[in-house]
């Protein structure tokens, strides 16, 4: 536009030059008059125009100057940030996140703690009795647990005996990458079987476990194996696992066989009711070969006997729990029911052998079929009544059901009386707790119990126990 | 065996049920799942895990809450270790990649803003504390803000197609609350210097904010519950430098701040504290124009 405006000028200059000097003056001013007007006007057009590109740069420039200060700013949060993570570098700044959890009891025990046995029932091999008379130290309990890399997470928890030795409670890796709602543990890990049987023995709300537990899973099934869990994609959890593990725990045994030992499948389901309920449900099943699965007793002239058990192991569990809280704030109140039924089937073949004696009484083995159909269930209350105190409730129970054997059923060799583990009983306990937290991190519980686990004596227990929590704040199971 | 195949098949039949919504939300709270709402519109299917009526640091890792982790596109939540009590093992359990901690899907917001209470030295003998600072930090309107920011950013990144729209809305909520921003600062200037007392310390950020004064707190120790020889040594100490009132969270149990209001004669308030705290606090906008309110008529 300028530059049209300008050849017109030049133009009509160039006009006005080559214009006969005969022209009339008159004429002459007039159009330079005009020229004057047109150069005036195109003047101020052109002071307007530079007017404004120069506020366009200023303006630019302004936008630069807050786009430099706002590298600034970058800039200073990059070094603030660098220089909280070279506060958090070093050698160890991929720790993995570590607690330890210290536990011990004070206990008094109407009945020897050593002779504890649970009639009726076949020895799980776990250390299923109360603990020892006056102070005794519990478990202490090392956790170890990180993200391995973007794909694993793993976790090792030991124990350490009171009286020496490490046990390996739990040592996983976990998948974290795995699409569809799918996840692998593998290592050794607790079972997801039922409801108890994760969680670790501190987190119970109770010092010891259910009989049901104590009796068919020798306090808690631990997999050697792998685990596949699938979550559905739905509002209600809905949850599916299998399982396959080397057996080599009851119900099952150490068989020294290729192949796998025991499978369990496990399914859940758990929501919401409105906002103070939540609760959980599921079956779980399991299927356990046993193979030269011993146990010691005592024939009925109290000689030694070494019993064996080969055959097949089917155990089934229902589990259901619901928890209450006001509007889902546990802080102050909170009630929690909890129950779980067992069901252990055995098939197979038992055989007697009170050979090692230096005389005994038959001085041979037996073998005959064994079936066993038994049960257990529990079910326990617990309330928070106060902010850091709680008191609860359990009943458990053994049921003998039916018990099979055909070495005492053929008549030819040992009695029941040579039995005396599986004598016909069904125990029964009931227990009350009361505990105080002072924070998440302790915890002091007073527990009474009557245990009629031994046939015709009932155990009167009293137990003070501690749990601390040292490290890493862990996240609880529901 | 037939039983588990028809379970498979119904299993699979619920696997191939579509996602309704472009983004699924799993908020930790109530108030980063109203600023989601806020940024996503109906873009958004946000799930907020807890109420206003629950103490953040005391949640459960409920089954319904793995269940909401299993189909989230985008978790989040505040970070600074306050769901650390239950959010690891809903992530662990959920079985679902996305919003593991690194992946782009696991948002925290307590990276975006400027941590106040940034212990010194980490000791559980002083409470339950955080070491990445306090982490209440929504209750400063200007950490929302720049939350939202960020939070829109990422909502950007996980759902390509809506960008544009989730960078619209918050353009548009960023206006709206700018606004609001300086209305409150405006109808909250007589509070400044305002002297308080708190239940926990969860009313930093607000009390940073608009110039108050927290003269104590009514827990002796961050977590642990008001004791008698703490509660007298706040009533002497009240004698001496008068509160205007004992604020507490909708959450908060009232009972030890009831007995302190008797005897220093100072009214208890309860302040919604997140979003669903109180009637008025519906959403982000309400929450602080009621909460000021409600300390305006104490004051």
């Amino acid at each position: 536009m300028l530059k049209a405006n300008l050849t017109a000028i030049a133009v009509v200059v160039a006009w006005a030059a080559s214009l006969p000097a005969l022209a009339q003056d008159a004429e002459l001013g007039k159009i330079r008059e005009e020229i004057r007007q047109m150069k005036e006007g195109y003047e101020k057009r052109i002071q307007e125009l530079e007017k404004r590109l120069s506020e366009a740069e200023a303006k630019a420039g302004r936008a630069e100057s807050a786009a430099n200060s706002a590298e600034q700013n970058a800039a200073a949060a990059q070094t603030a940030t660098a220089a909280a993570a070279s506060a958090r570098g070093g050698e160890n700044a991929f720790n993995p996140a570590v607690s330890l959890i210290l536990q011990g009891t004070y206990a008094r025990e109407s009945q020897d703690p050593n002779q504890f046995r649970i009639n009726g029932f076949f020895p799980s091999g776990g250390e299923v009795g109360p603990p020892k008379r006056s102070f005794g130290l519990g478990e202490t309990e090392l956790a170890i647990a990180s993200n391995i890399d973007p794909y694993f997470r793993g976790i090792a928890i030991a124990s350490l005996a009171p009286d020496g030795g490490v046990e390996v409670e739990e040592a996983y890796f976990q998948t974290l990458a795995l699409p569809q709602g799918f996840g692998v543990k593998g290592g050794r890990f607790f079972s997801g079987l039922g409801y108890l049987n994760e969680q670790h023995q501190h987190a119970w709300d109770f010092q010891d476990a259910p009989l049901p537990y104590k009796a068919f899973l020798g306090n808690q099934l631990r997999q050697d194996g792998l685990q596949l869990r699938w979550i559905a994609p739905t509002d209600l959890l809905i949850e599916l696992a299998a399982e396959l593990g080397a057996g080599r725990q009851f119900p099952g045994s150490d068989s020294n066989k290729n192949g796998i030992g025991t499978r369990a499948l496990l399914a859940h389901v758990g929501g919401d009711i409105g906002d103070s309920y939540a609760w959980r449900t599921g079956v779980s099943y399991l299927n356990a070969a046993a193979s030269g699965r011993s146990y010691q007793d005592f024939d009925a002239l109290g000689g030694a006997v070494t019993n064996t058990f080969t055959g097949n192991a089917k155990l089934w569990v229902a589990d259901a729990i619901l928890k209450w809280s006001p509007h889902g704030n546990p802080t102050y109140n909170n009630f929690k029911l909890q129950g779980e039924y067992f069901r252990l089937k055995q098939n197979g073949t038992l055989t007697y052998d009170d050979t090692a004696q230096a005389a005994p009484q038959f001085g041979a083995t037996f073998s005959d079929s064994l079936q066993a159909d038994q049960s257990g269930w529990y079910v326990q209350g617990v309330w928070q009544f106060y902010p850091r105190w709680r008191v609860g409730y359990r009943y458990d129970a053994l049921r003998y059901g039916t018990l099979n054997n055909g070495i005492v059923n053929n008549g030819l060799g040992p009695t029941a009386a040579d039995f005396p583990l599986l004598a016909n009983h069904s125990p029964t306990r009931n227990t009350l707790m009361f505990d105080f937290s002072p924070t998440e991190f302790s915890r002091l519980r007073l527990q009474l119990a009557s245990d009629k686990s031994r046939l015709g004596v009932t155990d009167n227990q009293v137990f003070v126990q501690y749990i601390y929590s040292l490290g890493a704040h862990g996240a609880h199971k529901f | 065996m037939i039983k588990w195949t028809r379970l498979l098949y119904v299993a699979l039949l619920l696997a191939a049920q579509p996602a309704f919504a472009a983004l699924n939300i799993f908020a930790c709270t109530p108030e980063w799942g109203a600023l989601a709402k806020e940024l996503g519109g109906d873009k958004a299917s946000v799930y907020v895990a807890t109420s206003a009526l629950q103490d953040p640091h005391r949640v459960e890792a409920r089954p319904s809450l793995i269940a909401r982790a299993r189909g989230a596109d985008l978790v989040v939540c505040t970070g600074a270790q306050l769901e650390i009590g239950w959010l690891p093992l809903v992530l662990t359990q959920a079985g679902n990649s996305k919003i593991q901690v690194g992946q782009p899907g696991y948002f925290e917001a307590a990276r975006y803003v400027t941590m106040l209470e940034v212990p010194s030295s980490i000791d559980r003998a002083q409470g339950d504390i955080h070491p990445g600072g306090n982490p209440h930090i929504h209750l400063d309107p200007r950490n929302i803000a720049k939350i939202a920011v960020a939070l829109s950013e990422r909502m950007a990144q996980l759902d390509p197609p809506e960008a544009n729209n989730y960078r619209a809305r918050t353009k548009a909520f960023l206006e709206r609350w700018q606004q609001a921003l300086a209305r409150w600062e405006q109808q909250a200037a007589p509070l400044k210097g305002m002297p308080l007392i708190v239940y926990h310390k969860n009313m930093t950020y607000l009390i940073a904010w608009l110039g108050m004064r927290e003269l104590g707190a009514l827990e002796p120790k961050p977590g642990l519950p008001p004791t008698a020889s703490h509660l007298s040594e706040l009533l002497a100490k009240l004698q001496r430098d008068p509160a205007k009132a004992i604020v507490l969270a909708a959450y908060n149990d009232p009972r030890g701040g009831d007995w302190l209001s008797e005897h220093a004669k100072i009214p208890v308030l309860i302040l919604p504290f997140t979003v669903g705290g109180s009637d008025k606090a519906k959403d982000l906008f309400g929450l602080f124009d009621d909460s000021i309110a409600r300390l305006l008529a104490a004051k």
